[in-house]
């Protein structure tokens, strides 16, 4: 972690880095009394170690599908994806998954939250290694006076957050965001997507974003993937976004290239 | 404070009481006053009014049961003893009393009545405790079992007796239910294997319960010194108030939140923390749910238990009572449904509090 801090800043673009995750020949069929619906079709993807990639499309064309599949959270119908060289069998803590509602447990203290998943990754740790991990995490995403709130007093951007520290806190090999901003108002969703750079600037864990806002893909990612509208949707088209980290809203927005991303961006979906 | 307060009451059932809180405070006296009047004295003023057309229904029936006699009298015996019958049933003698529904006032009279016997009982159990005590003292010293009052048992006594009996009964009703529940919640196929047994016993009647655990007790305990009574009457409650705890345990354990059970897919949680981090108290808010209907049928369904299991409590002193005939069993039957119909309200807002705490979806939507 410390030499990928060091390295960053002063590499633009790190030359050869390995694939992290792999998705090849993926297809996701979902049988109908009238036949079977093939929601994804011949799928190919490519991301990289430390890469940031968001997903863009159109509603209904399974980029959700995509993410949980990613997850393990639904079955693979036909070909593999593959999470640093193993292939993805089951749901597991390696792909930590932050869902579009917060999901936490409402019974639960934020702290508590954070806690349950990291007994689970770090078994043999003391109780006082754990509690800070999670202490760590939380405080990063600016809930350092809340840890022993419930989550039913958090408001849904803190309770967002919380699912962001959860996550994080996981140390996953692949972090999964499944339009983790979609239910905020937009003034929260902006604050909530400069803690999730500031905190993945640090860590540089591969992430992938499922994002229907045009702004937000350019802003968070590396590169945008869009993907075509379903049945049998695929990948449509890439585009590099190659702004420098850490980045900061305001610069992203004045810079001169940023509108042709966006123009290309919605250009594709308009059509 | 105030809101403190407020938020207490609310989850005690008593949130009629927030406007006089409010009013206190002096926050808004004339639109509080109106809340007040509307949650509180209504209901109260409806109390009332029914009480007058008791009052009246009960006065209508005595003068009909009354007259009836009198031209009985007439009748059989001629102008003569009806006369002597209006003024017998006129100076309020007991013997020639009508015997129908009895007037509020009777009925207050009655539960007077109740409570002085029950002090002059529990006197008399006190008077005993003492005359026997040294014995007591000598037979413990012998290893032989104390001497206990078998006196008869006063209407508050019976009280708790039947408190007992549903407290057993709902313990016991938790116990089968809940686990049961679960293991079906947990699994589709259990819970059309046994959907059908399950809809077929649910509507199944108390009396009938009452029957079937009779047959099974009767063989299987044989030791005298056990309350069989007792025993048949709190298992049978169970059993009949079960059926809403088994039904909500399975179907909150079925539905939990899709993202709950994600989140523990994500972090591989075993089946065991499965269980008790998520499933469990995900679906304690149906749990106790199911819990307050169980108490709330098992109130209702141990009158009429206990009233043929012959065990002691409220159901069997209403039976007696009406088998007893005497001139004021009437009225002490009403006071002994007024009873029941109190204490079961007071269950349910004590469940309902229970509930309440439990339920952690309040803040959420």
């Amino acid at each position: 972690m410390q030499t990928q801090l060091q390295a960053v800043p002063t590499m633009p673009e790190p030359v050869a880095r390995p694939d992290m995750l792999v998705c090849q020949d993926l297809k996701k069929v979902y049988p109908t009394p009238t036949g079977d619906y093939v929601v994804l079709d011949d799928l190919q993807l490519s991301i990289k170690e430390s890469e940031f990639v968001s997903i863009i499309g159109h509603s209904g064309c399974g980029k959700s599908t995509l993410l949980t599949m990613i997850a393990g959270l639904n079955e693979i119908s036909g070909g593999q994806i593959i999470v640093d060289k193993d292939p993805v069998r089951e749901a597991g803590p390696d792909r930590a998954v932050v869902f579009q509602s917060p999901s936490l447990l409402p019974w639960l203290t934020a702290l508590q939250n954070v806690m349950i998943g990291v007994k689970q990754v770090f078994p043999s740790a003391s109780r006082a290694e754990k509690e800070e991990i999670c202490k760590y995490y939380l405080d990063k995403v600016g809930l350092g006076n809340d840890f022993h709130k419930r989550a039913t007093d958090l408001s849904q951007g803190m309770q967002q957050r919380v699912g962001i520290a959860r996550a994080f806190a996981l140390k996953p090999k692949v972090l999964l965001l499944d339009e983790p901003f979609g239910m905020l108002d937009s003034l929260t969703r902006g604050e909530l997507q400069d803690v999730l750079l500031e905190i993945w600037q640090k860590e540089k864990i591969t992430a992938v974003a499922i994002t229907h806002d045009v702004d937000e893909s350019i802003f968070l990612a590396d590169r945008v993937i869009m993907m075509t509208s379903g049945p049998y949707a695929k990948i449509g088209d890439e585009l590099e976004i190659p702004f420098e980290r850490p980045r900061n809203r305001k610069e992203v927005l004045e810079h001169p290239d940023y509108y042709d991303y966006r123009a290309y961006l919605l250009n594709f979906l308009n059509h | 404070m105030k809101d403190k307060s407020i938020k207490t009451l609310k989850m005690f059932g008593l949130g009629f009481l927030e406007p006089l809180i409010r009013i206190f405070s002096g926050e808004e006296p004339a639109k509080n006053g109106k809340i007040f009047f509307t949650r509180a004295l209504l209901p109260l003023l409806s109390i009332f009014v029914f009480i007058a057309i008791w009052h009246a229904g009960a006065m209508a029936l005595y003068n009909s049961e009354a007259d009836a006699r009198i031209e009985k009298a007439r009748e059989e015996q001629g102008e003569e003893a009806a006369i002597a019958m209006q003024e017998c049933i006129e100076s309020g003698d007991i013997s020639c009393q009508p015997n129908t529904l009895p007037s509020p006032a009777q009925v207050y009279g009655a539960f007077q009545a109740l409570c002085q016997d029950h002090q002059s009982i529990s006197e008399k159990k006190d008077d005993f405790k003492e005359r026997v005590s040294e014995t007591n003292e000598q037979r413990e010293a012998q290893g032989l079992d104390p001497i206990t009052y078998t006196g008869r048992p006063s209407f508050l006594d019976q009280i708790g007796t039947s408190l007992k009996t549903v407290f057993a009964g709902c313990l016991l009703a938790m116990f089968i239910a809940v686990p049961i529940g679960i293991i079906i919640g947990l699994s589709p196929s259990l819970r059309t294997s046994f959907n059908w047994l399950i809809q077929i016993l649910k509507p199944v009647s108390p009396v009938v319960w009452l029957l079937l655990v009779f047959m099974i007790v009767k063989t299987v305990i044989t030791d005298p010194s056990l309350d069989k009574s007792f025993i048949i009457s709190f298992i049978s409650v169970g059993l009949c108030a079960m059926w809403a705890t088994l039904v909500n345990t399975s179907m909150g354990v079925s539905t939990v939140d899709k993202d709950f059970i994600n989140v523990a897919k994500v972090l591989k949680l075993n089946i065991g923390q499965n269980i008790f981090k998520i499933i469990l108290p995900a679906s304690l808010p149906l749990i106790f749910t199911g819990l307050r209907i169980t108490v709330s049928v098992a109130w209702m369904v141990l009158i009429a238990i206990e009233l043929l299991a012959q065990s002691p409590g409220l159901g069997s002193f209403v039976w007696e009572e009406f088998q007893n005939g005497a001139n004021d069993s009437n009225a002490k039957i009403i006071v002994a449904m007024f009873v029941i119909g109190l204490i079961g309200f007071l269950l349910d807002r004590i469940m309902l509090s229970v509930q309440n705490m439990m339920s952690f979806n309040k803040g959420m939507a």
